[in-house]
């Protein structure tokens, strides 16, 4: 949504090399660079990251939770996807 | 087209990236991406099997509550749910800005360069923390336009708190101890608030605030450890903040119409008489410390109820300043309004520019 404070960015940021991005809010900005800069002062003024993305909200495509069940349905019922599905002998080791 | 297998990845296809939600938090993670042809097509590949079903939106709503999950933006909700979040959650942001008003008064006066910077930096943050909580209201449909709007023509409420004026430096101290005090009591009930944003805002802001108040009961131990002057400057401080601070917790449970439907839907997860009723007990003994006295002469302890007797504060001036009556009403709202107004050339300019390398037009989609 954009108004006189121009549109809304999500903020993701990184607390330490290595680590995935986590989203940690929003704020308005009028352009990538703003955005950026808005970003650092709102959301790591004490030393919360190393690194920040900023994504046009606009840009977000989200999964309706009204579909949550089906949508997530198929991993369901596949538990050969987890390690514990299978059978290894006790005489081996490092497995 | 037919022949998908001799396509390269990247060629046509456009790299999506994917997330997840864990426990109210959104997560990235770094490594996953997968390959569509647009966007609607990136979701309909996981998307392999919707069934058309014959959902309750109510009942869900209520589980969610009862199982203490979360709300989030997208989720169905009642309209009043929706309302009253906007409400509690602008005003809140509101007192967050407003509240850099009797503060930002010293800034010029601070009496050291050290107290300086830590009044600055504890400013700054209440910016900060009315910046997280109105992008979690906007997240119910509201605009930053709307919500300021409402705010500059006296329609918003915010805090009675901040139409107190700052008369001396312990003021400062005063506010930094009682009113951050009490706003942090209220603020770590809300962050197990049902609505996601709301209380990953109030996460964020809980963390900060310890801050806040540590710094102005430090002010409150230089002067009440000071000079007789000094001392009675403090004690004049708590006199005068004492009773606004017990109304920050809102009216009493009895007449606070908004109280039953916010427990219900667990926005709030205490009673204002419950957390007043903590403020006095966590409180008390840190004035004994200072040496100071809590103007209240029927204060005692009460051994069954393992907590204090305190008196009501003067439910009638509440009200008052609540209407607009108190001491700084107009000259809040008119600090705020000549703020948005003069800052209103440094908005249209940045809009230019960003029109100008043509990023706003792609933005604004
Ligand atoms: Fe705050
Ligand atoms: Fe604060």
């Amino acid at each position: 949504m954009s108004d006189s404070q121009g549109p809304v960015w999500e903020v993701f940021v990184q607390r330490k090399s290595g680590q995935p991005f986590v989203h940690c809010g929003s704020l308005h900005a009028f352009d990538k660079e703003m955005a950026l800069q808005n970003a650092r002062d709102l959301y790591t003024r004490r030393g919360e990251g190393m690194a920040l993305w900023v994504v046009p909200s606009s840009a977000i495509v989200a999964s309706s939770p009204e579909d949550m069940g089906p949508f997530f349905e198929p991993a369901n019922d596949k538990v050969y996807r987890h390690p514990t599905f299978y059978q290894i002998p006790d005489a081996i080791k490092h497995m | 087209m037919n022949d998908r297998d001799s396509m390269k990845p990247g060629d046509l296809l456009l790299p999506v990236k994917s997330f997840c939600r864990l426990s109210g938090q959104i997560i990235a993670p770094l490594s996953f991406e997968i390959h569509a042809f647009s966007v609607k097509f990136a979701y309909s590949l996981t998307r392999s099997a919707y069934m058309e079903q014959n959902i309750n939106f109510e009942d869900i709503f209520e589980s969610k509550l009862a199982k203490n999950d979360f709300i989030e933006p997208k989720d169905w909700m009642p309209d009043n749910y929706r309302k009253h979040l906007i409400r509690q959650i602008s005003q809140h942001a509101h007192s967050e800005i407003v509240g850099m008003l009797p503060e930002g008064n010293w800034i010029t006066r601070a009496p050291s360069l050290r107290s300086k910077i830590v009044l600055l930096a504890k400013v700054q943050d209440e910016g900060g923390h009315g910046l997280y909580l109105y992008t979690a209201a906007e997240t119910l449909g509201v605009s930053r336009d709307e919500l300021l709007d409402a705010l500059h023509t006296g329609k918003a409420k915010y805090s009675s708190i901040f139409n107190y004026p700052t008369l001396t430096w312990a003021d400062v101290g005063a506010i930094g101890w009682l009113v951050d005090g009490a706003a942090i009591m209220n603020q770590v009930m809300l962050q197990r608030s049902s609505y996601g944003p709301y209380s990953r805002a109030m996460v964020r802001i809980c963390k900060e605030e310890s801050f806040h108040q540590r710094q102005g009961y430090e002010i409150m131990t230089h002067l009440a450890f000071g000079t007789p002057e000094q001392k009675q400057m403090a004690q004049d401080a708590l006199n005068r903040w004492w009773y606004p601070t017990m109304m920050m917790f809102g009216p009493p449970d009895k007449d606070s119409p908004n109280s039953e439907n916010a427990i219900k839907w667990r926005i709030k997860r205490e009673t204002n008489d419950q957390l007043r009723q903590r403020f006095v007990n966590q409180t008390v003994p840190q004035a004994e410390y200072l040496g100071l006295t809590v103007p209240d002469e029927k204060l005692t302890w009460n051994e069954a109820k393992q907590g204090y007797d305190f008196s009501e504060p003067d439910w009638v001036e509440f009200k008052n300043v609540i209407n607009g009556n108190g001491p700084c009403n107009k000259q809040r709202l008119k600090a705020r309004n000549d703020a948005h107004k003069n800052g209103a050339w440094v908005r249209e300019a940045a809009a230019a520019y960003a029109k100008k390398k043509g990023e706003s037009t792609a933005v604004a989609a």
